[in-house]
């Protein structure tokens, strides 16, 4: 009974962690292509004033879905047409049952593994669910009975087949260096040093797999420049042109969701996952009051820091715009201002007296943090490559992928294998 | 593939090998990206987008905007319904109706002056035809909208007291 309240809690985590990030990272996208083509992107959106440079405007847009009208093609099979956004929001949830965000929690004397579900098949599954995401595009191509649609459907289809072996070969790569399929495993793997002074991660270890695993999940999660089954400027906007309403929101929430999947397995197999780089978990915990009056000092300086920059926009700024919006920085800056305080009072409690229980939880936040910011920089990689580079033709798409990275691939096993034989 | 006869496009160009295994050029791209990034994130102020309802674009003194017609010392029209602007006019959409002017001197006056403003193309042909100077498109307003097309279609009256804002 209470594995079952953990392992709820733990999807609730995952839950609430992907659709917030999914917030931000529509937000990071809007923004940061902005500001890479010198625009200043979205900044109307409001609620009472306060537009959070820009972070209202998903929100307003989840409404204006949800309030849209549904428009159906007539001829669409009905039953696959409803079912393929389910099916790839679903899909897109499903894959992180098995990535571990921290090495456990000690939740009232017992320790809960900070993972959904330990399958010793993780990767295999992983790989699995990921080509099944594939179907659900597909559907949508297909029952749209649209031709634009349609292409869709077929470059999804062949793009996964082409890349999906390239990502299985790099991935073998890793399960032969870490010798299993575990994930948790291949996690606590990477949280040696190689040699003293070099973490033992995934791109360390295996450089070349790490750029074919990157490329192949850039080309799973049809994103730029690998973005051929919804091409906006050659098939409209392909698998789901025929989608409107929530049924379109469930799309795009859906790719970056796939996103945030692609960005935590970037990180859980090449870059250490949870564990932080020469601070491994017995050295937290033996030195938590140092690091948690560290943390809340620089905490302490860098929030004064943020409130002072309001503050002083406040005043450049004042009555710049002659309604709400002007309240926005003085509003910005107290909150700062008030995690300032928050993080002062915290070093009043001393904080450098603090128990073994308080170590452990503050090993394990720790590592959930640093879980969380590797993914979304990772997230963040994606919108940064969108934003630079142009989309692959679809020949040089299939060249790309059957000429270069399935030989490269191979090469990269054997050499993998040979060297693991000999070491 | 080939292109033989064709002028010679990206495709054929000889590539170094750095350029040809693209991750090098790939980072150099993000690194350009990212300059611009980091430029706009510090220098926010100096972005070239303008805030539009707030600041608005101020253009030079030829601009054309809408029409509008232009009083003598009583508050009449200039305009003598000589049809020269709507004769001029390429998109036809000057419709005047001349009538006798009781002062001699002045010999015609228009009626009715309507101009449909959706068929306008702004070339401004219609203020060079004008003999009198009746006729300019100096206002400057280039915010033209309603919420029906009849409304577009403006009259005398609204022609000659043309100071408004946008709205019709």
């Amino acid at each position: 009974m209470i594995i079952v309240f953990d392992t709820l809690a733990k999807i609730l985590f995952f839950f609430v962690l992907i659709m917030g990030l999914v917030v931000v990272l529509i937000w990071m996208e809007r923004k940061g292509a902005a500001f890479i083509q010198d625009r200043t992107g979205p900044n109307r959106a409001s609620i009472g004033g306060v537009r959070l440079a820009g972070l209202v405007h998903p929100v307003a847009d989840v409404f204006k879905l949800l309030f849209k009208e549904d428009v159906t093609p007539a001829n669409r099979h009905k039953a696959l047409y409803n079912m393929a956004p389910w099916l790839v929001m679903t899909v897109a949830l499903s894959t992180y049952a098995v990535i571990p965000f921290g090495d456990h929690l000690t939740v009232a004397g017992r320790k809960v593994p900070l993972v959904a579900a330990d399958l010793s098949v993780g990767l295999l599954y992983v790989l699995a669910i990921a080509s099944l995401a594939t179907y659900g595009v597909v559907l949508a191509g297909w029952s749209g009975n649209n031709k634009f649609t349609f292409l869709g459907g077929i470059r999804a289809a062949s793009q996964m087949i082409s890349y999906e072996i390239s990502m299985g070969l790099a991935l073998m790569g890793l399960i032969l260096v870490f010798s299993s399929l575990r994930i948790t495993d291949i996690v606590a793997g990477q949280g040696d040093l190689i040699w003293g002074f070099l973490p033992k991660w995934g791109v360390v270890v295996q450089p070349m797999g790490f750029i074919l695993f990157i490329v192949a999940v850039f080309a799973e999660t049809n994103r730029n420049p690998f973005d051929l089954p919804e091409a906006d400027s050659e098939i409209v906007a392909g698998f789901h042109l025929e989608y409107s309403s929530m049924k379109f929101a469930l799309f795009f929430m859906a790719e970056y969701a796939h996103m945030v999947i692609g960005a935590s397995l970037i990180a859980t197999l090449y870059f250490g996952g949870y564990q932080i780089p020469w601070l491994p978990r017995p050295l937290i915990e033996a030195n938590a009051g140092l690091i948690l009056t560290l943390e809340l000092i620089g905490v302490t300086v860098v929030s004064l820091l943020i409130a002072m920059l309001f503050f002083r926009r406040a005043q450049k700024e004042k009555g710049k715009f002659g309604d709400a919006r002007d309240r926005e920085p003085v509003l910005g800056g107290l909150l700062w201002a008030l995690v300032a305080v928050g993080a002062l009072a915290g070093l009043g409690l001393k904080p450098w007296t603090i128990g073994p229980v308080g170590a452990d939880l503050l090993a394990s936040l720790l590592q959930i943090m640093t879980f969380v910011a590797k993914v979304v920089f990772f997230a963040w990689l994606f919108i940064w490559v969108r934003w630079t580079l142009p989309r692959f033709r679809y020949d040089q798409l299939m060249r790309l992928g059957w000429k270069v990275w399935l030989p490269l691939g191979l090469a990269n096993l054997v050499v993998t294998a040979l060297v693991m034989a000999i070491v | 593939m080939s292109f033989e006869g064709l002028p010679k496009g990206s495709g054929d160009k000889k590539r170094s090998f750095r350029e040809s295994i693209y991750l090098w050029e790939v980072l150099r791209g993000l690194g350009v990206t990212a300059r611009h990034l980091v430029r706009n994130l510090l220098h926010t102020d100096d972005m070239p987008t303008m805030q539009y309802p707030e600041e608005k674009r101020v253009y030079g003194d030829r601009f054309r905007g809408r029409h509008r017609l232009m009083q003598r010392d009583d508050g009449t029209p200039k305009c003598v319904a000589c049809q020269m602007c709507s004769t001029y006019c390429p998109a036809d959409c000057i419709t005047i109706e001349g009538g006798e002017h009781p002062d001699p001197k002045i010999e015609k006056y228009p009626v009715s002056f309507v101009i449909d403003l959706l068929r306008c193309v702004y070339c401004g042909l219609c203020e060079e035809a004008c003999p009198c100077d009746a006729i300019r498109l100096d206002t400057g307003i280039y915010e033209i909208a309603a919420d029906s097309r009849e409304k577009f279609v403006v009259d005398m009256e609204f022609l000659l007291n043309n100071d408004t804002d946008g709205t019709l």
